[in-house]
């Protein structure tokens, strides 16, 4: 090992240090609002230690909010990320199982097809889609949340790559021995996907519960606001003073689970990571 | 790249890739094809019909100076958003590489922010900087600095500039600190051993190394910035003030859903298609050099 000793280890330390201190800040601080009271806030210096109001303020939000209580919204938001991840893994998986292991008519355009909307993120074409949404009467349904998000190029190459590297040999073994192709598919290819089927619900989990445009664009109900775009809700418009503490913990209650599924998945998830964006 | 053992039978896979297709072509290329359509026409006041006019939406848009002003917007906002997001990630990371104990719970640390949803981010961002309880703007008060990203477009900018890149420097870090991780390690102590000291050993070994992957973060932030800041953009600033934060997604929003202007955020949508088009052909063909590589 080259020059790991000494005084330049423990600049490191320090430096490292001061940078998780100085990437952390906005969460800390937004943690300390969600424990004190509002006259604590708005008179400000606001103070940097947490206060004694935890249980009240997060009652008040969780039960209460300020249009709808955030337990409403983050049940939305629960399952509009579970049903995009586990949407999107199920097509994907299927089409990229047709695209490896079989020939038939007009394969390769349904692969452009499929390949195009690598290039076509929500963000370009929401205008029509709402109006195809409102059309189906989708708009306030998880249906219209989770459908127009669900189709995606990416978890289908992502299989497609894995199935490439499956040894031919198994396929092979699989079709002597008389298995139909679903067997195959159910039975070996399915069990020997799982760490790629795991990654992929981390970063899709994370990718659905942290949407904000289009449940901005068809949830008009504020009961199916999802929390990550229902705190904006909360600001009151004109003058009025925000109710900050409600806020914050509202903040803190909508990044934990995507915290919790990255920290606790984070070998998956920065495999996952790695594989799918390269 | 084709696999030699294929299953027989053509109904099957066609099934299989049915739902796939299936919520491609209505929620994909349908509405595509409905944004490129749109764009050329403007309804009337009423709403009641549509006049075709062309290409007029586009001449429209490209003469429009508020349109023009938000592509130099979006560049600068692209820009910056990269810059600060990458440069303190790689320093991030050459620190961390340093270390053979602690690293991993440094990047534990460091992961966080990447979970924390843009909007939200900009909620946190906002709550430091608001102009009436602020933690850092109050501060900065003291110090004399009069800080209001309210009224002030540079402060806007550079207040959503921070809130977007905060959360993708965890994400720069991780891409950084795993490529730097897989530097041969023999290289450098073959450089240690030749007399060059940390600073020449980075710049004329990792450094290049480092290279494919940090044209590829390139890449990927400025579609980010692009794409995926809208939350920021529409917590901190709703585009204001005077249109110095609306960056082009912003406006498709803005001049659809609230100034239901459709004609013109059509074809907003088709200029963006084109864009990230571009970006898109572009990402792939630098990925398919690097495979060879």
């Amino acid at each position: 090992m080259v020059e790991k000793r000494g005084l330049g280890i423990w600049l490191s330390h320090a430096i490292m240090i001061l940078g998780v201190l100085i990437v952390f800040f906005p969460i800390w601080l937004a943690f300390v609002a969600s424990t004190v009271t509002q006259p604590e806030i708005v008179s400000p210096p606001m103070p940097l230690l947490p206060g004694d109001q935890f249980f009240i303020n997060y009652k008040k939000a969780l039960l209460a909010g300020v249009n709808v209580p955030v337990g409403t919204m983050l049940t939305n938001s629960l399952v509009m990320a579970i049903g995009i991840a586990v949407g999107k893994i199920i097509i994907s998986l299927l089409s990229a199982f047709a695209i490896v292991y079989f020939r038939f008519p007009g394969k390769k355009i349904f692969f452009w097809l499929i390949f195009i909307t690598l290039m076509l993120p929500v963000e370009v074409r929401i205008v029509p889609t709402y109006e195809i949404i409102a059309g189906f009467g989708m708009l306030n349904s998880y249906g219209g949340l989770i459908f127009p998000l669900i189709a995606s190029a990416t978890a289908t190459f992502l299989f497609r790559q894995f199935f490439m590297t499956v040894p031919d040999e198994l396929a092979e073994a699989a079709r002597v021995d008389g298995a139909k192709p679903l067997r195959f598919f159910w039975d070996i290819l399915i069990p020997m996907s799982r760490t790629n089927i795991a990654a992929l619900f981390v970063i899709l989990f994370i990718y659905g519960w942290n949407q904000y445009l289009w449940p901005l664009l068809i949830t008009t109900d504020p009961e199916m606001n999802t929390i990550v775009m229902g705190i904006k809700q909360m600001f009151p418009s004109g003058d009025d003073v925000a109710d900050w503490p409600v806020i914050m913990a509202t903040s803190i209650l909508a990044m934990i689970p995507p915290v919790i599924v990255v920290i606790s998945m984070q070998k998956l998830f920065i495999r996952g990571l790695v594989d799918s964006e390269k | 790249m084709e696999k030699r053992v294929f299953f027989k039978g053509w109904l099957l896979p066609l099934l299989l890739i049915a739902p796939q297709i299936l919520v491609s072509a209505v929620f994909f290329f349908y509405p595509a094809g409905q944004a490129v359509w749109q764009s050329l026409f403007i309804p009337d006041p009423f709403g009641l019909s549509m006049q075709y006019v062309g290409l007029g939406n586009f001449k429209y848009l490209l003469s429009d100076p508020y349109y023009r002003a938000s592509f130099f917007t979006t560049g600068l906002f692209s820009i910056l958003v990269t810059l600060v997001s990458m440069i303190p990630a790689l320093f991030l990371a050459i620190v961390a590489d340093r270390l053979i104990k602690g690293a991993g719970t440094y990047r534990t640390m460091l992961i966080w922010p990447y979970a924390v949803a843009p909007a939200i981010a900009g909620v946190l961002w906002l709550f430091m900087f608001n102009t009436r309880v602020g933690v850092v703007s109050w501060y900065l008060g003291n110090l004399g600095y009069d800080w209001n990203h309210v009224l002030n477009g540079s402060e806007a900018m550079g207040l959503v500039v921070v809130s977007s890149a905060w959360g993708r420097i965890s994400y720069n870090f991780l891409f950084f600190f795993a490529a730097l991780q897989s530097v041969p390690k023999s290289i450098i102590e073959a450089a240690a051993i030749d007399g060059a000291r940390f600073w020449r050993r980075f710049w004329t070994i990792v450094l290049p190394l480092l290279s494919p992957t940090t044209f590829f973060l390139l890449v990927v932030n400025v579609v980010y910035a692009f794409f995926e800041t809208f939350g920021v953009i529409h917590t901190i600033t709703s585009g204001g003030p005077q249109q110095s934060t609306t960056i082009l997604v912003y406006k498709v929003f803005a001049d659809g859903f609230v100034g239901q202007d459709l004609g013109s955020s059509a074809a907003q949508s088709v200029i963006l298609l084109v864009v990230v088009g571009a970006l898109t052909v572009f990402q792939f063909k630098y990925i398919e050099r690097r495979v060879h590589y």
